[in-house]
């Protein structure tokens, strides 16, 4: 990791737990939007990590960038700057323009595609993406349609589509968005070289790895602070060995994601190893719900309660493992990619990852 | 941030290369190893094998030259283990020398000790095992009473070991005993002794296993002399020295590729195009062999480094057997077959062999309940 890397993660780090408070996660959950810490990250340049050096962004290796998504995660950060990241990224990449504010990306794997079409000079986006990511917030959408079997990169403001809002567990918005609107040829670009709807949602699957790694640190973190403070029968709970040894396994399930989360960060781009990603999501879902468990039977009643904050975080992990894609789309990947490998290939398989 | 740290494993391309040469060797020499008794993974025994992997140079490899080492990285040594073990190559006989035997005599051996021992085990002539577990200390290992008594020129040691993997093939044991007085200090006064096997007053009474396999012994030590030449390190460290072992003996590939041939039958029945059901089964456990993979090329990174991640160790090899005993729960779930000992069905006889041997895998080498007391410990609990 470069110095620079060092300290962007550093001062990350330092806003994250400065300036969102469990107050702020509570009125995130409640519907408001934190404007003066989503500043904050513009500020500092944290939205365009990912963004290359040439297209005005930092020029961070994009596995570093990534590790601001695992960060955020830890603090629970309840802004979109993953998929602020992303959708800049993916703009970037296509030539388009990356917008000021948080931007979104639409989720790849939709019932219908959207249908694009040309209008002399210009072009014409009808279809209806559904979950997208805090699209009510966003300044603007990147998405993915296809023209005449080509995908196409699409930047979408809000005057061309309207809303229908829903949350996921943590109630971060999952809205529908339907979109019938002229986009100006500035806003259209072929998608870089091999990227298309299955490219997208690995990046997104991605992202989703890296956050559920970090929050699982986080609920680990609070389920060890909290066995060592709560005392019953004359002692901490943390000195009885069966809580002892179920804090164990968290803490290898949050080792086996971090390990996950990394190879995720390092197959991460615009020909994204797909493999990986998959074994990365996979993993850290199944992580993140063992984890989850675990953390509130350590937590015991409080920890079910609306005034702690723990659930802030296990609501989390809750929706991540199920956003773009589950462990079980992932695992077919994985399972095709194995048996196609075969008896003689499945080991070399695993050994190229 | 509590979490445990695995840093990014090391790459080499000199280990990329290595590995390409070390398959070809495999193919050729195990091609008509049968499923069955690649199954038995690092438990198959074959000293002529051994012989010829240490003519490859793949014996000792990290270690100097003038002990008859290679002086070829952690990295590459790494490599060599795994395609061993993913090939089911059967590595038993100096598999214990060479992962953990021959590592201690050169931290701790003395140059006579070196000279003589370690070229002895490059060679894959020279075979080791560990004399830890006793009668009534297993997990408890500070509660082991074997007692080498000092005497004229050495010790006179007596007591059993038991649970000894390979005891009865091996040459010498690295022996665990109390050598000091027994004091508050449980951890005191106990050492390290290299005990030749052919000793006489050494009774070797080897123990089948449930699976039917005699892999491992009692060991009883009457009035057994042991020569003071024999002590490893300094008296009365023995257990420092012991927990110094625990991180090569825990973090290898042989902590979670030991039901590896039955993945790879299951993979053999299951053809290029299984149901979805199938798919997303081997899908996961491929992604976790994937995984854990990396955590434990991490573990070896650090070792290269000179740190003792003996933590980092304990948690791969919980997290790795876990997996290692899930693969035969994982076949049942895909496959109509019933598990038949010694069957022609390659994928019944290799199913019935892993089913029968997985309680071992989180035993052997530290309990899954100790690792996670240690990984407990690691967390502050402790």
């Amino acid at each position: 990791m470069s110095d620079t890397t060092t300290i962007l993660h550093d001062t990350a780090n330092r806003l994250f737990s400065d300036s969102i408070t469990p107050g702020d996660l509570a009125r995130a959950a409640s519907g408001d939007w934190l404007q003066t810490q989503w500043q904050q990250l513009e500020e500092l340049g944290l939205t365009l990590a990912l963004v290359p050096e040439n297209a005005g962004g930092a020029g961070l290796e994009a596995a570093d960038a990534l590790g601001l998504v695992r960060l955020a995660g830890y603090h629970g950060v309840p802004l979109p700057l993953p998929e602020t990241l992303l959708a800049s990224w993916l703009l970037a990449n296509a030539g388009l323009p990356v917008l000021e504010g948080p931007l979104t990306i639409a989720p790849a794997h939709q019932a219908e595609p959207l249908r694009l079409e040309r209008t002399g000079e210009g072009w014409r986006l009808r279809g209806e993406l559904s979950r997208v990511p805090w699209a009510r917030h966003a300044a603007g959408i990147a998405a993915l349609a296809d023209h005449d079997g080509q995908p196409m990169v699409c930047l979408l403001t809000p005057d061309g589509y309207t809303l229908d809002h829903a949350v996921n567990l943590a109630r971060e918005p999952r809205d529908t968005v339907q979109v019938n609107c002229a986009l100006q040829g500035a806003h259209v670009a072929a998608a870089p070289d091999g990227f298309g709807p299955q490219q997208l949602q690995a990046a997104g699957a991605a992202l989703r790895a890296l956050a559920m790694a970090g929050t699982i640190d986080r609920v680990l973190t609070m389920s060890v602070n909290y066995a060592n403070e709560r005392k019953q029968f004359g002692r901490p709970i943390g000195k009885f060995q069966a809580v002892q040894q179920n804090l164990a396994v968290l803490a290898s399930q949050a080792a086996a994601a971090g390990a996950a989360s990394d190879i995720a960060a390092e197959a991460f781009g615009t020909t994204p190893d797909l493999l990986a990603i998959a074994v990365a999501k996979v993993r850290t879902g199944e992580a993140a719900g063992s984890a989850a468990s675990t953390a509130h039977q350590v937590h015991g009643a409080i920890g079910f309660t609306e005034e702690h904050s723990l659930h802030f975080f296990t609501k989390r992990l809750w929706s991540w493992r199920d956003e773009f894609g589950r462990e079980a789309e992932w695992n077919r990947l994985v399972g095709e990619q194995a048996a196609h490998a075969g008896a003689d290939g499945l080991w070399p398989l695993i050994a190229s990852v | 941030m509590l979490s445990i740290p695995f840093p990014k494993p090391p790459t080499s391309e000199a280990a990329e290369a290595l590995r390409l040469e070390v398959r070809a060797f495999l193919k050729e020499t195990l091609a008509d190893r049968p499923p069955a008794e690649r199954a038995l993974s690092w438990t198959g025994y074959d000293e002529a094998f051994s012989r010829a992997l240490a003519q490859q140079g793949w014996i000792a490899m990290t270690w100097p030259k003038k002990y008859g080492g290679h002086e070829r990285s952690a990295l590459e040594r790494y490599v060599v283990q795994e395609e061993l073990l993913a090939a089911g190559a059967p590595v038993s006989a100096h598999w214990i020398a060479d992962r953990q035997s021959g590592p201690l005599l050169l931290r701790y051996g003395t140059e006579e000790q070196r000279r003589e021992i370690l070229p002895r085990i490059a060679a894959g002539e020279c075979y080791f095992c560990i004399g830890m577990s006793e009668p009534d200390s297993g997990s408890d290992l500070a509660g082991a009473r074997t007692r080498a008594t000092p005497v004229d020129g050495g010790f006179r040691v007596n007591g059993t070991k038991l649970w000894t993997t390979n005891g009865h093939r091996a040459h010498y044991m690295i022996l665990f005993c109390r050598t000091g007085e027994n004091t508050d200090d449980r951890h005191g006064g106990t050492s390290q002794l290299m005990v030749d096997l052919s000793s006489p007053g050494i009774t070797i009474r080897p123990i089948r296993d449930m699976s039917g396999l005699e892999d491992f012994n009692e060991i009883v030590f009457e009035d057994v002399f042991v020569p003071e030449g024999a002590v490893i390190g300094e008296l009365g460290k023995g257990w420092d020295q012991v927990m110094g072992e625990l991180a090569y003996e825990r973090s290898g590939p042989d902590r979670w590729l030991s039901s590896f041939a039955l993945l790879v039958e299951l993979a053999r029945y299951l053809g290029t195009s299984p149901s979805e059901r199938a798919q997303e089964l081997l899908g996961r456990i491929t992604s976790h062999l994937v995984v854990l993979r990396r955590l434990s090329r991490s573990v070896a990174g650090m070792l290269e480094r000179g740190e003792n991640p003996a933590l980092q160790a304990s948690l791969v090899k919980d997290l790795g057997t876990g997996v290692e005993q899930e693969i035969p729960e994982i076949v049942r779930q895909v496959v109509d077959i019933e598990a038949s000992p010694g069957s022609d069905h390659q994928l019944s006889a290799v199913l019935a062999h892993t089913l029968m041997y997985a309680p071992a895998f989180s035993l052997r080498g530290g309990t899954r309940e100790i690792l996670r007391g240690i990984i407990a410990r690691g967390l502050g609990l402790r």
